[in-house]
């Protein structure tokens, strides 16, 4: 009966106040804990090694040597891998848009034999580790002479994967049926309903793939060091595994150099960070 | 009689175009998935080196690997002793983190796109960054420790503290699986919160009661991917330890870094193949048992 007096009320009010202050306050300091490590980075590659080696460790720079980044710049070929990784993102991005919408359509909007033990066997795959299939994988790009170009890294992307067709497929699934029955019976091809009012309609669900690929593609690590010999070749990632070899402990450079990689990265989070959040919205509402 | 023989029928040409659809992957299913699976059981009762040879040698390999690789074994137990660790303390972090986001605090956007960064950014940048902030005297981690009194370890100097490292720098990716309880937290009815509070519930056992079984799918579905992800460990080891050869006393040699070695620095394929099997069993096993002991504790909404 108390429970709707108005000095109940209040009481509940300031306590929720209280605990949301609470949460604010250790929210925020888990944030500039999170962020910490970003800004040391960034501090650690404008100081010089003696600063970095002093006991203790400064937070803001006494000195600030910007001459690290055209010094870093200089001591390896970074323009040459940041073209090289953009090739293969570009391509990686164009390849999986278009093969796992393509895919995926077939699984939501088409009817056929089998199509459940299909994509059954397609959630299954999803679960088996990478690194099970990566020396026959390996084994068959080499007989095939494709070590030290990248077809190995770029060839199996036209042919789909499994997190990115089942997340496309619970996309579509959302378009309503009565819009693809609408167009057959104008007479439109599945080709012609994919193309024109699929794709056009799942455009978010597109980009957070289009995203997720780009960041993948970019700090793919193990393709590259697998497959590419040739310095000409290499992309940033393996770049930058040689480049700490050469400069081994010169922290600045190894920072500027870590930094440059993934500044791409965070500026692409931040304009784009709705698509991430929706991919993670889509996974889990498929998952609830 | 003369329609019926002539084409197909209308659903059998439906049919014909969803197989099109799907052609390319059902390709890469063979290709990519099948066909290298097969290849590599076959592979893992020969010798093969790539070159050379590929003589049937029975079971050769997974003798040698039980029974006289002791780089074997303490490889699996690296392996292990990080899934045990990282899978439930990044479990329990995310869920901790979400729920403290989904009160409505002001500036929950804001501290949702903070938490989120550090996932995103992977690859040897990260690992670089990583070992700069562990350094024993000069590194950030040590410094933080030193203000509250404590005195860090050596980190990935002390085979004691290189696995702890590991899952340390795990913790700090934790923002990624958040997303997905919050994403999944905000789908829980209002009304259920509401008539718990006049039911008298306090927050603790709200959160209990309600938002912890409506999210359990979710932390099911973290769970075993983060297992199977748990088991695929190797870029930090090859990274942050001199050459890829494991850390001091070889306490970062993980599974799947010791095959790599076997594989592309030994090429002793035929073994390496057999340990991936080794891995494909164990990873099958324990999704397996995650599948079964679902329904004890995974709450799905009506039934589905």
């Amino acid at each position: 009966m108390s429970i709707w007096n108005k000095s109940y009320y209040e009481s509940v009010k300031v306590k929720k106040r209280m605990s949301n202050t609470i949460i604010f306050i250790v929210l925020l300091a888990g944030s500039v804990l999170l962020l910490s490590p970003i800004w040391w980075m960034f501090a650690t590659s404008v100081k010089d090694m003696q600063e970095i080696m002093a006991f203790p460790p400064t937070f803001w720079p006494n000195d600030w040597y910007w001459i690290n980044y055209p010094e870093t710049l200089k001591a390896a070929p970074f323009i040459r891998y940041t073209f090289n990784t953009l090739f293969l993102t570009m391509i990686a991005v164009f390849a999986n848009t278009l093969a796992n919408s393509f895919i995926a359509y077939g699984f939501a909007k088409i009817r056929f034999k089998g199509r459940e033990v299909f994509f059954a066997i397609l959630l299954a795959t999803m679960m088996l580790p990478a690194f099970v299939t990566m020396i026959p994988h390996y084994v068959m790009f080499a007989k095939l002479g494709w070590l030290n170009t990248y077809l190995p890294l770029i060839i199996p992307q036209f042919f789909g994967g499994a997190f990115f067709i089942f997340l496309l497929r619970q996309f579509f699934r959302t378009i309503p049926n009565e819009l693809t029955e609408a167009a057959k019976i104008d007479g439109a091809s599945h080709f012609y309903i994919w193309a024109r009012i699929i794709l056009p309609l799942s455009k978010p669900a597109i980009a957070t793939v289009a995203i997720f690929t780009f960041n993948g593609a970019w700090n793919d690590f193990i393709g590259p060091l697998l497959y590419l010999n040739d310095e000409s070749l290499y992309t940033l990632q393996i770049g930058l595994q040689v480049f700490r070899g050469q400069v081994s402990t010169q922290w600045n450079y190894l920072m500027a150099g870590s930094l440059m990689v993934l500044l791409p990265v965070i500026i692409l989070f931040f304009i784009f960070q709705r698509y991430f959040i929706e991919g993670m919205n889509l996974t889990a509402g498929s998952k609830g | 009689m003369k329609k019926k023989k002539r084409g197909l029928t209308l659903e059998q040409k439906e049919g014909l175009q969803g197989y099109i659809f799907i052609l390319p992957w059902l390709f890469g299913l063979v290709a990519f998935t099948a066909g290298p699976l097969l290849f590599s059981l076959a592979a893992s009762f020969t010798n093969y080196n790539i070159t050379s040879r590929m003589d049937f040698i029975g079971f050769d390999n997974y003798i040698r690997m039980f029974s006289s690789d002791s780089l074997f074994w303490i490889s699996l137990g690296n392996t292990l002793y990080f899934v045990v660790f990282s899978v439930p303390l990044t479990t329990i972090g995310a869920v901790l983190i979400s729920v403290l986001m989904n009160q409505k605090v002001p500036g929950m956007r804001v501290f949702r796109t903070i938490y989120y960064l550090p996932a995103v950014l992977s690859g040897v940048g990260v690992y670089l960054l990583w070992m700069q902030l562990l350094s024993p005297n000069t590194g950030l981690v040590n410094t933080i420790l030193s203000w509250v009194g404590i005195q860090g370890p050596a980190w990935l100097f002390d085979p004691n503290w290189t696995k702890p490292a590991i899952i340390f720098m795990s913790l700090w990716k934790v923002g990624g699986s958040m997303l997905l309880y919050l994403a999944s937290m905000q789908g829980v009815p209002q009304s259920l919160y509401e008539a718990a509070e006049i039911d008298g519930a306090n927050p603790f056992r709200r959160f209990w009661h309600i938002t912890l079984p409506m999210i359990t799918p979710i932390i099911f579905f973290d769970v075993v991917t983060s297992t199977i992800g748990g088991f695929q460990v190797f870029q930090e080891a090859y990274v942050m330890t001199e050459s890829g050869e494991g850390g001091p006393a070889n306490s970062l040699v993980f599974f799947n870094l010791h095959m790599w070695n076997k594989a592309f620095v030994a090429f002793d394929m035929g073994y390496a193949m057999g340990m991936s099997w080794i891995l494909f069993i164990i990873v099958f096993i324990l999704t397996f048992i995650n599948l079964k002991l679902a329904p004890r504790w995974v709450h799905y909404e009506g039934g589905k």
